[in-house]
C-alpha cells in the first residue's frame, strides 16, 4: 500500500534507502538515499554511479553541512521522530529559502495529517505518510486553510505586503 | 482596535472548520487522545481535574464591548455562568464539553474572537500594558507591534512545535505593567539618543520550576526589525532549545546553557541572513497598522470637575474608590479606571456572566466601548470622563467591582490552584479568599500601601509567586497541604525573583504568617511612602524571618 505522496498527489516510492557503502562489494544501483555520515564519506563514489541521490539528516544536523552539494542531490529526507519534535521544520526552510535546494524534500516518520499543511508550507513536498494514515484523506489536509499571514517558502511576504 | 480584514474572517472559519473535524475524528476514535492532545491544546482546551478548560485569546489584553458580551453569552450557554480572566489577559472557562467546544469557537469568531495557540507548545498570545495608548508615561503605543506580532505568530508553520511554549510581552511605557522580565522574550520599546523609536530586547525570563529574570541580548532594535529579529530568536530556538526533557526545555535553560554571549551570537548570525527578508516592516506598514490604533477624538475638557470635587469631600467611600482604582490619563479631563476583579465573594479573576454584560454596558456608556484585561487579573475601563466618575462608581459598586484594592495587599494574583487544576498540589483559591477577608480594614490596606501577594498552588508557578512581594507556593507534603512563603519578588521594571524566607506553613497558619510579615514591614519602613519591597530590600531577610520563627 502505498503511504506517499508527492506534490500533493499519491505517489508509488521509487527511492530506496540504502547504508553500509564500506562493506558492500558492489555501489547500489537506482535512486537512493543515504545518511548524511555516509555522504559525506563517500560523496566521491556515489557520485560515480548512475541513478539519483539523496542525503537523510538526523534532525539535529545542520543543512549548512551539504549546502554545496544540493545541486547535485535530488532528495533530502528530514525526521520527525515524533509529532511535537518540530525541528525540521527549520531544517526544511533553512534547505528551500537559504540554499536553494530545487529537489524533494521528504518528510519521514510521524507524519501525519494535522501536520502536512505546515511542513508544506516550509517547503516540504514529499510525504511518507505514517502506516496508520489514509492517503486519499490525507489530501485533504492541504487545503484546510487557504490564509496564511507570515512569510515561509511558500510566500515570501507577510499579509500585509502582498498584492492581491 | 484592530478591525478584522475578510481574510482574518476568512482564517477564523476555515480553522473552526478544521477544529470541528478534529473533534469529529476524535469522537470517532480516528484519532488517539495522545494527538488529539496536541491538537485541542493548540485551540486553548486542556484536561483539568473535573472536565475540559478553554482558554480563549485576548489579544493583548483588548476587548471591545460586543466581544465581552459574547463572552458573557458564552459562559451563560456552553459553561456554569461566569468565567476567569487570567495572568496573561486571557480568559478561561472551566466547564464547557468537548463536543460544544466547536460551537463555541463559531460563536468566538462572528466578534473576531478564537482560541488559537492559547496553549501548546507554539507562540502563545502576546500580552501588553493594559494601559497602552493612553498611560501619561507611554513612549510609544505598543498595540500595533503587538497586533504585528499576533499576525506573524498565527499558525507560523515553523514554530508551532517547540521545545515549550513560548511567550512575548510588550510593553510601552517607562513602568512595566506587563512583566516582560518575565517572559520567553520581552519587548520595551524605547528611544535611541537619536530619537527613534526600538526595541530593549529580553529572552529566557520565566517563571515556572527555574524561575529566571529574562537577560537583555540587544539594548537598542530599530523597530522596523522587530519581527525578522524574533523570527531568528525562534529559529534558534527550535532547532537548539533543549527537548529531552520537559523541564528544561523553555528558552530560558536554552540561554542559561548556552551562556548570554553566545546565544546573542547565535542569534545575531541568524538575523543578518534574514534582516533584509520579506519580514522587514516598511513605514507604510506602520503607517497602515498604526492606523488602527489611532487616538479616539477626545473632547476638550477642564481637567476639573464640581460634582467630581464635591464628592471626593461628602463621600468617603467614593474618595476611597478614587484614591486607589484611578488612574491619571494623558489627556486633560479623562481617567483610568480599574475595576477590581478581587473581591471576598469570587475567586481573584472571576466574573460573572451578568457582570460582563453589564461591563460591557458600562464601557458603551463611559469608555468609548472599550474594556482592557491586566496582568494581575483585573479589568480596566480606559478613557472615562471625570465627570462621569460619580455615575460609573455607583454603577461599578452596585456590582461589586469597586473594591478600593488597586495594588494593594488584597489585589491578589491566584493560579485556580487544586479547585480545578491537574496539575495542582494545593489549594489557592481559599487561601487568597482568607486574606481578603483578614485584611478587610479599609484604613490598614491603606496604611500597607503599593504590595503585591500572589499565590500558586504548585510549582508550575502559573500564580506568579516568584515574582510577588509576598509569594506563596502551595504544596502538598505528605499528605497535608501547606504553603511556603518567598519574599522581594517584583514582576515589574526593577524585576526580581523573590527568596525562600524559610520552613512552609499549614493552611491554618499562612494568613497569620502574612500578618507578620506586613507588621514587620511597617514597624521598620523609614517613613509612610517606602513601600514593602523598599523596606524589605533594605532591611533584608532576617528580621522577617525572626518574626516568623524567632
Amino acid at each position: 500500500m502505498d503511504s506517499y505522496i508527492k506534490d500533493r498527489k499519491a505517489e508509488g516510492d521509487e527511492w530506496m534507502p540504502f547504508t553500509g557503502l564500506e562493506e558492500s562489494s558492489s555501489l547500489p544501483t537506482g535512486d537512493i538515499y543515504v545518511p548524511l555520515e555516509e555522504w559525506l564519506k563517500s560523496r566521491e563514489s556515489l557520485l560515480e554511479r548512475n541513478g539519483r541521490l539523496g542525503v537523510a539528516l538526523s534532525n539535529t544536523d545542520d543543512p549548512a553541512l551539504i549546502k554545496d552539494d544540493l545541486d547535485r542531490l535530488d532528495l533530502v529526507v528530514l525526521e520527525f521522530p515524533k509529532m511535537a519534535d518540530g525541528r525540521a521544520f527549520s531544517q526544511a526552510r533553512l534547505l528551500r529559502e537559504r540554499y536553494g535546494f530545487k529537489g524533494e524534500i521528504r518528510a519521514t516518520g510521524d507524519v501525519l495529517y494535522d501536520q502536512l499543511f505546515y511542513m508544506q508550507r516550509c517547503g516540504i513536498n514529499g510525504f511518507e505518510l505514517r502506516n496508520d494514515q489514509d492517503v486519499s484523506n490525507s489530501l485533504k489536509a492541504f487545503d484546510e486553510m487557504t490564509v496564511t499571514y507570515q512569510p515561509a517558502s511558500d510566500e515570501e511576504f507577510p499579509i500585509w505586503r502582498r498584492e492581491d | 482596535m484592530y478591525q478584522y480584514s475578510e481574510q482574518d474572517h476568512q482564517l477564523l472559519l476555515e480553522r473552526v472548520a478544521q477544529f470541528r473535524g478534529q473533534v469529529e475524528r476524535r469522537l470517532k476514535g480516528d484519532l488517539s487522545e495522545e494527538e488529539f492532545k496536541h491538537q485541542r491544546l493548540r485551540n486553548g482546551l486542556y484536561l483539568q481535574l473535573h472536565a475540559y478548560m478553554l482558554r480563549v485569546a485576548i489579544p493583548y489584553g483588548l476587548l471591545s464591548s460586543d466581544q465581552m458580551r459574547t463572552l458573557a453569552h458564552i459562559a451563560r450557554k456552553y459553561d456554569k455562568g461566569y468565567g476567569h480572566f487570567s495572568t496573561r489577559q486571557n480568559i478561561q472557562y472551566n466547564w464547557p464539553k468537548l463536543e460544544d467546544v466547536p460551537d463555541i469557537l463559531d460563536d468566538l469568531a462572528k466578534v473576531e474572537m478564537h482560541a488559537i495557540q492559547t496553549s501548546g507548545n507554539c507562540i502563545r498570545n502576546t500580552t501588553s500594558d493594559p494601559l497602552a495608548g493612553v498611560a501619561r508615561d507611554e513612549v510609544e503605543d505598543p498595540r500595533p507591534y503587538c497586533e504585528l506580532i499576533r499576525q506573524w505568530s498565527t499558525f507560523h508553520p515553523e514554530f508551532n512545535f517547540l521545545p515549550r511554549k513560548f511567550k512575548i510581552a510588550v510593553s510601552g511605557a517607562i513602568h512595566d505593567r506587563a512583566a516582560v522580565a518575565v517572559h520567553d522574550i520581552g519587548l520595551r520599546l524605547i528611544k535611541n539618543d537619536g530619537g527613534e523609536t526600538g526595541f530593549e530586547v529580553l529572552v529566557g525570563g520565566g517563571l515556572g520550576r527555574t524561575p529566571m529574570i529574562g537577560k537583555t541580548i540587544r539594548s537598542f532594535l530599530p523597530k522596523q526589525d522587530m519581527l525578522t529579529y524574533l523570527e531568528a530568536i525562534l529559529r534558534v530556538y527550535n532547532q537548539l532549545g533543549r527537548r529531552d526533557n520537559l523541564y528544561k526545555a523553555r528558552i530560558k535553560i536554552l540561554v542559561h546553557e548556552t551562556g548570554e554571549e553566545k546565544f546573542r551570537e547565535l542569534v545575531e548570525a541568524e538575523w543578518e541572513k534574514i534582516k533584509t527578508s520579506g519580514l522587514f516592516i516598511r513605514d507604510e506598514d506602520f503607517a497602515w497598522i498604526k492606523g488602527f490604533f489611532k487616538d479616539p477624538e477626545y473632547e476638550n475638557l477642564l481637567d476639573q470637575d464640581g460634582n467630581y470635587e464635591n464628592l471626593l469631600l461628602s463621600n468617603l467611600d467614593f474618595a476611597r474608590w478614587a484614591d486607589k482604582n484611578i488612574e491619571l490619563h494623558k489627556q486633560s479631563g479623562y481617567r483610568i479606571v480599574y475595576l477590581s476583579l478581587k473581591t471576598a465573594h469570587q475567586p481573584p479573576g472571576d466574573v460573572t456572566a451578568d457582570q460582563m454584560d453589564a461591563i460591557a454596558d458600562l464601557a458603551d456608556k463611559y469608555s468609548l466601548g472599550q474594556i482592557r484585561t491586566t496582568h494581575r487579573q483585573n479589568l480596566v475601563l480606559s478613557d472615562v470622563k471625570l465627570k462621569d466618575l460619580p455615575a460609573l462608581w455607583e454603577e461599578l459598586a452596585a456590582l461589586d467591582l469597586a473594591t478600593p484594592n488597586y495594588n494593594h495587599v488584597t489585589d491578589i494574583i491566584s493560579c485556580p490552584g487544586l479547585d480545578y487544576c491537574a496539575l495542582a498540589t494545593a489549594r489557592s483559591i481559599p487561601i487568597s479568599q482568607a486574606i481578603t477577608a483578614r485584611f478587610d480594614d479599609y484604613d490598614y490596606v491603606n496604611d500597607l500601601g503599593d504590595v503585591s501577594i500572589n499565590i500558586s498552588g504548585c510549582i508550575n508557578a502559573c500564580g506568579h509567586h516568584h515574582v510577588a512581594n509576598i509569594g506563596i507556593l502551595g504544596v502538598n507534603k505528605k499528605g497535608t497541604e501547606v504553603y511556603q512563603l518567598t519574599l522581594g519578588g517584583s514582576a515589574r521594571e526593577d524585576a526580581a525573583i523573590g527568596k525562600i524566607i524559610g520552613p512552609a506553613f499549614e493552611a491554618d497558619e499562612i494568613v497569620d504568617a502574612i500578618d507578620k510579615v506586613l507588621s514587620v514591614y511597617l514597624e521598620n519602613r523609614e517613613d509612610p511612602e517606602e513601600t514593602f519591597l523598599t523596606t524589605y530590600r533594605r532591611v533584608g531577610q532576617p528580621l522577617f524571618k525572626e518574626r516568623l520563627y524567632g
